[in-house]
């Protein structure tokens, strides 16, 4: 694919709000997770909260798409003055000639959980005040999203799980390739609520402590929330001189179960095939990883396997999902993002949490950060219903 | 087509999967569309989802069921090879009775929720059970622009056919909530479309189609068929019915679609052959 600039970026997680945050964490090895406390949740596991989110109010014309992922989504767009530079593009542009691509796995459901306890004792109907279109639809944040940006051009929410917020660079790489557009808003936003908390713990897939990815006792995840938004588009004179550009996207499907990756990471491994082949780079060109990691037992085998076998051993490489949390539809851009901070930063991340790695799985895992000159980084994210895509991201001129 | 302000993609429409009210395949509703037969009101039949293994096929829920016959009707009906096509799935709602169960259970004391329903209630379910049936290891899109998902859908389809020079199947579908997710959602069924769209005119081809994004003003393409015209409003997976209709007439056509408020989809159809 020809290369799309990065040409701003932000991201909210339980790290923090914004790139100088999230820079500082990841250099101390700091971690967000905390005992879960969410809502009326009583489950023995750890959550990536982010920080007064139920305190953004939405403006008043868009009260329709209240709810706790828009608080979000909007307390991401307002974070190192995204949503100003989304703004002068829309100007420079025209506003049909920018895209709005967002992932989210879980969208606004928490609105509706809390609405089915408001039925009418009478009829069983919910509150007059619960949006389906505002909060329940999956469009709802890229809806949301692009009437507060001014934006009337292409949009669409991607939601294939824990890959969601990783294919948005793909379709909007697509069409900015194409000429449908000139520049894309790419980002993912997911909250927390009672579907992805009690889910993952029948599938008794989350963790009673914080999350240890690619460590011998993993045992689970630490379900967590964000919000990360980037603007993609073509290299141009008014670009700083050196900027992280989107160089390659890989994508492609397991088929093989709902809910377990293929053992052997096969649909792992053809993404991350994909991604280099679309950068046109060796595997040998990529300085770090940033993993899937969600500290499963099995997540973390296969795509070890995968990246043991594309990559051999000498690769850095980290999960970061001890210091977010799993931040499901938000993870690929969460990730992604944690690239370009690494390659703009020098800073090679750790894994907080992971203490005794895996010896089964032979990668140069990474659990404490580093300072190194990077050029190349690759992120994985690997969803439900055996949905993957690996990103490569670079440092050009 | 003067107001296409973005470049058209070309692609060629090889295979057409359709279940509606009514409307039970491509055939029934290429004599309804040409009017050669009258619309009869029926709920949609959605069959058993044969190529599944036998244990997801116990679990195969409406949504599963829909949206898997959709891609084995418009697969079968190009001679394709479902194993290695990508796929783009676009729907505004995944499974509604999965999802009205999912939030009756956890607004009450016992929130252990059951795994199965966990997993399917993901926006992608229909398109994981595809790949585990289909054995298809391509890339895999699914989507989301609640009324507007068919454009959105069939603009990435597009993209990627043109992109990357290699044949997408687009299965786009929507499926009924129960009360009391009803009232606030109300599709009165299960329906969809696929179609499966390839780089190259080949052998299977039905229609050319030059596919661009418009500026919203101009009014939607309608259906002269009043029974077909109330299907297409009523569910957003059938929006690209008025291409169907005039490739059932045989007749070249250029079309508005629905997608935002601020922006259209256009189409010309330039069918292959008299159908």
């Amino acid at each position: 694919m020809s290369p799309l600039v990065l040409s701003t970026y932000t991201l909210s997680t339980c790290l923090g709000r914004g790139v100088r945050d999230h820079v500082q964490a990841l250099r101390t090895g700091r971690s967000g997770l905390k005992p879960c406390d969410f809502e009326t949740v009583h489950l023995p596991t750890w959550i990536a909260e982010v920080e007064d989110v139920d305190a953004i109010a939405l403006p008043p014309h868009l009260a329709e798409y209240d709810c706790r992922n828009n608080r979000l989504a909007l307390l991401g767009l307002e974070t190192d003055g995204f949503a100003d530079r989304v703004r002068d593009a829309v100007q420079r542009h025209g506003a049909q000639r920018v895209g709005v691509f967002i992932g989210t796995s879980t969208s606004g459901i928490l609105e509706t959980e809390l609405a089915y306890r408001q039925r009418d004792d009478a009829t069983g109907a919910l509150p007059q005040s619960l949006s389906y279109r505002g909060s329940h639809c999956p469009f709802s944040v890229t809806d949301f999203a692009r009437h507060y940006l001014g934006i009337e051009g292409p949009a669409l929410t991607v939601s294939t799980a824990c890959s969601s917020s990783a294919k948005v660079f793909a379709a909007a790489a697509r069409q900015i390739a194409l000429g449908l557009i000139d520049v894309a808003v790419v980002g993912g936003v997911d909250s927390l609520c009672l579907t992805t908390l009690y889910g993952f713990s029948s599938l008794q897939l989350t963790s009673g402590q914080p999350a240890r990815p690619y460590d011998q006792n993993r045992d689970g995840i630490s379900v967590g929330e964000g919000a990360a938004f980037a603007l993609l588009e073509r290299p141009g004179s008014d670009h700083p001189s050196i900027a992280v550009h989107l160089l390659g996207v890989g994508e492609s499907s397991d088929a093989h179960h709902m809910s377990a990756p293929h053992p052997e990471g096969l649909g792992a491994l053809l993404a991350m095939q994909a991604a280099l082949r679309s950068a046109g780079l060796a595997p040998q060109a990529i300085d770090y990883i940033n993993l899937h990691g969600t500290a499963t037992y099995a997540n973390d085998a296969a795509e070890g396997k995968a990246v043991a076998q594309l990559f051999g051993g000498a690769v850095p490489c980290s999960s970061t999902k001890g210091a977010t949390g799993h931040t499901l539809g938000a993870a690929g851009a969460v990730e992604a993002l944690i690239c370009a901070l690494a390659l703009e930063h020098g800073w090679l991340p750790g894994s907080p949490g992971t203490r005794m790695l895996d010896p089964a799985i032979a990668l140069d895992y990474r659990i404490e950060g580093s300072a190194a000159p990077l050029v190349h980084a690759l992120s994985n994210s690997f969803g439900f219903g055996g949905s993957n895509c690996a990103l490569v991201l670079g440092l050009r001129s | 087509m003067s107001d296409i302000h973005a470049p058209a993609l070309e692609v060629w429409l090889d295979g057409i999967g359709l279940i509606a009210p009514g409307l039970p395949g491509w055939q029934a509703a290429v004599d309804v569309l040409a009017e050669r037969a009258a619309w009869q009101a029926s709920p949609s039949e959605l069959p058993a989802p044969s190529m599944l293994p036998p244990a997801e096929r116990r679990r195969a829920s409406r949504v599963i069921r829909l949206a898997l016959a959709l891609g084995e009707q418009a697969v079968a009906h190009a001679g394709a090879d479902a194993s290695q096509l990508a796929t783009v799935f676009t729907a505004s709602g995944a499974d509604g009775h999965n999802c009205h169960a999912l939030c009756e259970q956890l607004a009450g004391d016992d929130r252990q929720i059951s795994p199965t329903r966990f997993h399917n209630s993901v926006h992608n379910a229909a398109a994981g059970y595809w790949g585990i049936a289909s054995r298809s290891m391509q890339p895999c899109q699914v989507i989301c622009a609640h009324d507007g998902s068919f454009g959105a859908g069939l603009l990435d389809a597009a993209a990627q056919v043109v992109s990357e020079r290699a044949p997408v199947l687009l299965v786009a579908y929507d499926s009924e909530y129960p009360e009391p997710m009803r009232a606030k959602r109300r599709l009165p069924d299960a329906a969809g479309v696929a179609w499966l769209l390839a780089p190259a005119r080949g052998d299977a081809s039905l229609a050319r189609l030059r596919i661009g994004t418009a500026s919203g003003a101009a009014p939607v393409t309608r259906l002269p068929v009043a029974a077909a015209e109330a299907l297409r409003q009523q569910f957003p997976s059938l929006r690209g019915l008025p291409v169907l209709s005039s490739l059932a007439r045989g007749e070249a056509a250029q079309l508005r679609l629905g997608y935002l408020r601020e922006l259209g989809i256009d189409v010309q159809v330039q069918p292959c052959k008299a159908s």
